[in-house]
């Protein structure tokens, strides 16, 4: 245990909320996606974050070692299909499958991860602070 | 202050490393903000730093033999699930707010510990060149 771990937890946090970031990202720019089939179509991706749990470290140490991304989930909302006869992309039947990508849900799930890595920043920062003056002891 | 004790800065090295310690924490319990299940963990800062200045009369597991596992650290005795203020679906009990007011205050304790131990140093050192320098 030392104050440098708490910089791998902040980091590993901001690890986390970036890859968030990135499959929001990557839900609202193929939010309008449309596919021949309900199987091609783009279905909305979701990070799966657990923590990380150090094993019997030294001196008995419990205090959890941050947070990981186990995978990213699909959504299995139903996928909406459009009656599109003049689209390209239309099956036999005339119909295209869009994604399904809900765009508020997404911006709601920006706003919530851009605040989460503010806050690892603002920990980090605190922490090196707190070490500076630490160096600076009895100057 | 006897400067033959082992220890010169007294209390304040312990409290220094607890202050460290729960700052270690707040900081897991923010990363984990969305973590599924996560339940947010605090230091119980008394009960720590009695253990750690010996005033507990618990007895630690005596390990002998370097295969042998210890009993949890006092650090993790001392760690308790923090009561949440509002329940939440994915049952993960972080509070933000709670956090970071915490962490804020941790910060200022350690700051706090930290002017108490160069205050000490100052005085050693005044000790030392006879108030010349």
């Amino acid at each position: 245990m030392s104050m440098f771990s708490i910089f791998n937890v902040a980091g590993s946090g901001m690890a986390a909320q970036s890859t968030r970031l990135n499959t929001v990202a990557s839900n609202l720019a193929n939010a309008d996606s449309v596919a021949s089939t309900p199987e091609g179509a783009y279905r909305s991706r979701e990070p799966l974050f657990a923590a990380v749990r150090n094993q019997l470290g030294a001196a008995g140490d419990a205090g959890g070692e941050g947070v990981q991304v186990l995978g990213v989930t699909e959504s299995q909302a139903a996928i909406p299909s459009r009656y599109e006869p003049g689209n390209p992309l239309a099956d036999a039947d005339g119909y295209v499958y869009a994604s399904n990508v809900n765009p508020v849900d997404e911006l709601v799930n920006m706003i919530s991860a851009s605040r989460s890595y503010q806050n690892n920043v603002e920990v980090m920062n605190s922490t090196r602070q707190l070490m500076q003056k630490t160096l600076d002891l009895g100057k | 202050m006897n400067p033959s004790t082992p220890n010169l800065f007294g209390i304040h090295t312990r409290a220094l490393d607890l202050w460290q310690r729960r700052s270690e924490v707040l900081a897991n319990n923010l990363a984990n903000a969305d973590t599924p299940g996560y339940l947010a963990r605090d230091v119980d800062f008394r009960k720590a730093l009695a253990t750690a200045s010996g005033a507990a009369n618990g007895v630690a597991l005596e390990t002998d033999a370097p295969g042998q596992i210890g009993g949890a650290g006092r650090s993790a005795e001392a760690l308790a699930y923090r009561v949440p203020t509002q329940p939440s679906m994915d049952g993960n009990t972080v509070d933000a707010q709670v956090e970071q007011a915490a962490f804020a205050a941790n910060g200022v304790h350690y700051q706090a510990s930290l002017s108490f131990i160069t205050a000490q140093i100052r005085m050693l050192r005044m000790a030392i060149n006879g108030g010349q320098g």
